[in-house]
């Protein structure tokens, strides 16, 4: 016995890790036992080798790397002995993996035990097969499983089923080899090879249809006819689970009826008087009842079926929920909000008792009732629900204000009859929950605003009570900033006051007070206080006499570290010294935003299985530019019916308010279908994927000081002029003048559509004074979705552009891959270029031609710029 | 895939017995029990047994000192895996006898041997316990 090999054997060594106070103690341990087990592998010591497993299991467990041990495991399982090979194969399954090479060596004492005598060796290895085997050993041992199928003992005939499923799943091109062996196990005895039985015909029809199509015609008889046998059966000792037989088995059947009856109303009509008697015979004051009534409830929801079994399915779920056991109600909330897309009426009927569960003590609950609530408001009952919801925001927790904010808000937007309705509730969610409100909620509310012209006043009055009693909610300030700004006549001069609101008198003084309140606030952020130096030069137009006092406000923020807020003071004071002719004219009353070209925002968490239509958040014209806040899974989910135009609307409508021309122009307020502008919904995949985190304010003054650079000193002015009477940063100006350039015709070639057999036309994606982006296509040989293009960039302007990054994104019907560039720095004056290349395949080659949206973000003259587009004139045979 | 993982976990967050169904590299392994463990052993008796994490359904009880954990995919019945928690627990008990944390610790292969005879690939393969340790009992009359 070789002096350096552990002496302890399995006990003592879990003694002494438990003896361990710290972790440093247990590590000491456990890297001793690992050095001891090593050697003892080293000196290939045949004794003590199972013992030197376990232990190794063991210390996998606790977290430590193991794979020293691997080629152990593959010793025991070719040594003889019983004990040896079943703690090999454990060790086989625990402390490997399927992807691991070494996995291979094992296939051929694998092969040995499938044929080995002793069943409890087969077993042994069938387990292991199927627990982890990869797709070529699944190849190589199909036929030995398949023999096992039929074996007699019925011990191996359960894990060679189980062992096929995981075959199949690997290898689907074998499944047909298994369907007849599957059906024969559906008319087993054995209940341990039936539900296995059952779980691989499942998978079957999982794999592949023409399974699912056998099995529909042969078996479902049969099936129902072992669902009843198993339901009348008398007490069987041997499986039974508090008074029922196998309840498993009764789950693992339904499940599979499930499947055989989805979509196929024949079958469905043979399982009608067996779901039947299943959901009125079992007992469900067990645990184990309730278990087979849920399964019973989901089969009937999802097979073509007459009223009467919903309706005796939607009873049972009802009863569910007004168990008291927390499981119970939580999986009755889960069904329910499947059966709302079949049966919504009587779910309603359930409507205060699922209210109740908003409130409940139980998280989980608490969630899928509210997802729940949110399936269920119609017109009808969305002013009392959401008041109470509202009632239930101020007294719920941290963790779930987040959710129920997020539906709140959504709910509002998307069944708000009434401006005034909506702006109220709205106003009081601010004031409650602000912190937790999203971006493009609070843009969608300042849409809606100015868009309501007559109830500005209100509005704004609403806005300055609110903001005097609960200054700690950011968004409510800054919302509340941007209308005194805006309106700040209005709130002083009472004007347009409804009947339904008290008087209150506010000076010019008060309104200045208050938004020098937010700038002063050390909790306000950027974002606010950017907002209130904009709502101070208001203002100051506004309210001449107080122009002193604004400009002294104005002033303090001239030495502020931010830039933002420093460019933002400097320019505006300049403009009350010096411009005071057409300061006015500068801060006229906002044009009204365009409701229809703000698309719908997504709302909060969405249940899958109702989805709304939406694009994501679109970049407000003069808001705060939207990005990151979407989820991702959101924004990729675009429905392959996008139509790639930009919305001609707002082009008209982002020209006219760059436009020389600031007169505020009637926009149409229409309260028609935002169209889908997948335009903004491309742009905030990309600015997902940015390097730079656009930053609300700098990135705005960078592109501003940049775009400054390029256009002479009377567009710089008007540049500003734009900027000032926009209410916050100016990504969008930025953003639009691409754009224009588009509009403007100065943009891409025209459309070239004549195809000459493989031979595409090259596209000028871009031009600009500054840059050039051409596009050289390509087809690949047999494979017409696939194109290759080969983006070439070329620098007009006579600066050297550094860091020169290309980003692209596309719709989801394409699929895209980019290379890396050439280099990424550009010589000035097309002295040189870079290249790109990119795939992109077309999965609706023929229906619909490419588009793409494009990001350049480049370094010039030590000012970054970022330069954006959607290139929609791709030939059309893409 | 049903079963994903089946844990066990004792009141101090230490993993007495871990199987997955499904492949996780150790550091994934370690993290994954961390979340979950610290999510289930918050919460208190009234509470709802099922948790939802990321992509998939926690089912838990406590046994003890001891807490199952089994995580299982967003379409399995949840309260049948309840039952098979419970059903995991009389085996283990009928088979050491009054179990508790000490026997499954010191006969971790033997727990494992039990639950590989129940659980295959993530399916439940067997739920009668005569069949499940009539195999077991036959290696320790071997052995």
């Amino acid at each position: 016995m070789n002096p350096f090999s552990s002496g302890t054997c399995l006990r003592d060594m879990i003694r002494a890790i438990r003896a361990c106070k710290t972790a440093a103690e247990e590590r000491a341990v456990v890297r001793k036992e690992c050095a001891a087990i090593r050697s003892s592998i080293n000196e290939d010591d045949q004794d003590y080798r199972h013992r030197n497993l376990a232990k190794l299991m063991f210390i996998q467990m606790l977290g430590y790397p193991t794979h020293f041990g691997q080629m152990e495991c593959l010793k025991l399982i070719a040594s003889a002995g019983f004990p040896e090979k079943r703690i090999g194969y454990l060790g086989l399954m625990l402390l490997l993996d399927e992807r691991q090479e070494v996995l291979m060596l094992v296939t051929n004492s694998l092969k040995q035990d499938l044929n080995y005598s002793n069943q409890y060796i087969v077993g042994l290895a069938l387990c292991a097969l199927g627990n982890i085997c990869s797709a070529e050993m699944a190849r190589d041992l199909a036929p030995e499983v398949e023999r096992l199928l039929q074996f007699r003992d019925p011990n191996i005939r359960k894990k060679a089923a189980l062992c096929s499923i995981r075959i199949i799943k690997k290898v689907p091109d074998l499944a047909e080899n298994f369907i007849n062996c599957a059906a024969s196990l559906l008319k087993e005895k054995h209940h341990g090879v039936l539900i296995t039985g059952v779980q691989l015909c499942a998978d079957l029809c999982k794999v592949s249809s023409e399974a699912l199509e056998y099995f529909r015609k042969k078996c479902t008889e049969g099936l129902v006819r072992t669902l009843r046998d198993i339901v009348n059966s008398p007490y069987s000792p041997e499986y039974d689970i508090s008074g029922i037989t196998d309840p498993y088995l009764h789950i693992r059947l339904l499940k599979l009826l499930r499947i055989l009856g989805q979509g196929d109303a024949d079958a469905s009509d043979r399982m009608t008087d067996i779901l039947a008697q299943v959901a009125t015979k079992t007992e469900s004051n067990k645990n184990a009842g309730n278990a087979i009534l849920y399964e019973c409830v989901e089969t009937i929801m999802s097979i073509e079926d007459d009223g009467g079994l919903r309706v005796l399915a939607i009873n049972i779920l009802g009863k569910f929920l007004s168990n008291r056991d927390n499981n119970i109600r939580y999986v009755a909330l889960n069904m329910l909000m499947r059966a709302t897309t079949l049966d919504a009426q009587a779910v309603q009927r359930h409507r205060a008792t699922i209210l109740d569960c908003v409130k409940d003590s139980d998280a989980s609950i608490r969630k899928r009732a509210l997802d729940l609530l949110y399936l269920l408001v119609n017109d009808n009952n969305v002013k009392p629900l959401i008041k109470e919801l509202i009632e239930y925001l101020e007294v719920s927790d941290q963790e779930f204000k987040g959710d129920l904010t997020a539906k709140i808000c959504s709910l509002v937007e998307k069944f708000s009859s009434e401006k005034i309705w909506y702006i109220d509730q709205m106003l009081k969610v601010l004031s409650e929950a602000g912190n937790f409100v999203k971006d493009e909620v609070w843009h969608a509310l300042i849409v809606v605003i100015s868009n309501a012209s007559d109830l500005h006043g209100y509005t704004v009055r609403a806005l300055y009570r609110a903001f005097l009693t609960s200054t700690e909610q950011e968004t409510l300030v800054r919302v509340a900033v941007w209308c005194i700004g805006e309106y700040g006549d209005m709130l002083v001069n009472n004007v347009g006051m409804l009947d339904i609101e008290d008087p209150i008198t506010v000076t010019e003084c008060d309104a200045v007070d208050a938004v020098e309140v937010a700038i002063k606030r050390h909790t306000s952020d950027l974002t606010t206080k950017a907002m209130a130096l904009i709502a101070l030069l208001k203002l100051s137009s506004r309210f001449p006499s107080y122009s002193e006092r604004i400009k002294g406000i104005i002033v303090q923020n001239k030495g502020n570290v931010v830039l933002e807020l420093q460019q933002r003071s400097i320019e505006f004071n300049r403009i009350l010294q010096k411009h005071q002719k057409f300061r006015s004219a500068l801060v006229e009353r906002m044009p009204v935003l365009d409701e229809a070209t703000f698309s719908g925002r997504r709302a909060g968490s969405l249940p899958t299985a109702i989805s709304t239509s939406s694009g994501a958040p679109s970049n407000l014209p003069n808001g705060i530019a939207k990005p990151a806040t979407a989820p991702i899974p959101d924004l990729l989910d675009l429905s392959s019916d996008d139509v790639p135009a930009p919305s001609s609307s707002g082009g008209d409508f982002l020209q006219d308010l760059l436009g020389v021309d600031l007169s505020p122009t009637p926009a149409p307020s229409g309260a028609d279908m935002p169209p889908k502008a997948s335009t903004d919904v491309l742009l905030d995949l990309l600015s997902i994927g940015m390097p730079l985190p656009v930053q609300t304010g700098l990135s705005a003054s960078d592109i501003l000081s940049s775009s400054q650079d390029d256009k002479a000193p009377f567009v710089n002015f008007n540049g500003l002029a734009s900027l000032s009477s926009l209410s916050a940063n100016a990504t969008s100006p930025a953003n639009a003048a691409p754009m224009m350039d588009l509009l403007d015709g100065r943009g891409p070639g025209p459309q070239k559509s004549e195809e000459n057999g493989q031979a595409y036309p090259s596209l000028v994606a871009y031009e600009s004074s500054s840059l050039r982006v051409m596009f050289n296509f390509s087809k690949q040989r047999g494979s017409p979705q696939t194109t290759l293009i080969q983006a070439t960039f070329t620098n007009l302007s006579s600066n050297v552009y550094n860091d020169f990054l290309f980003q692209a994104a596309v719709p989801k019907f394409l699929q895209l891959h980019l290379d890396p560039a050439s280099s990424n720095t550009l010589p000035a004056s097309g002295d040189g270029s870079i290249t790109q290349n990119l795939k992109v395949t077309n999965s609706q080659h023929g229906k619909k031609s490419l588009v793409m949206r494009v990001r350049i973000a480049y370094k010039t003259n030590n000012k970054d710029v970022l330069e954006e587009r959607q290139i929609n004139n791709f030939p059309q045979n893409l | 895939m049903g079963i994903r993982f089946i844990l066990m976990v004792n009141k101090q967050g230490q993993t007495r017995l871990a199987q997955y169904y499904e492949w996780l590299t150790l550091e994934e392994r370690r993290a994954l029990e961390g979340e979950i463990v610290r999510k289930c052993l918050a919460r208190n008796e009234q509470q709802c047994s099922f948790v939802e994490h990321r992509n998939y359904k926690i089912v838990y009880r406590r046994y003890a000192s001891l807490f199952f954990l089994v995580g299982v995919d967003n379409d399995e019945n949840e309260l049948a895996i309840l039952e098979f928690i419970h059903l995991l627990v009389e085996t283990m008990d009928r088979h050491f006898g009054n179990v508790c944390e000490l026997d499954i610790m010191f006969h971790l292969e033997k727990a494992h041997f039990m639950l590989e005879e129940m659980v295959m690939n993530g399916s439940i393969v067997e739920t009668s316990k005569a069949n499940i340790l009539s195999p077991i009992q036959l290696m320790d009359k071997a052995s």
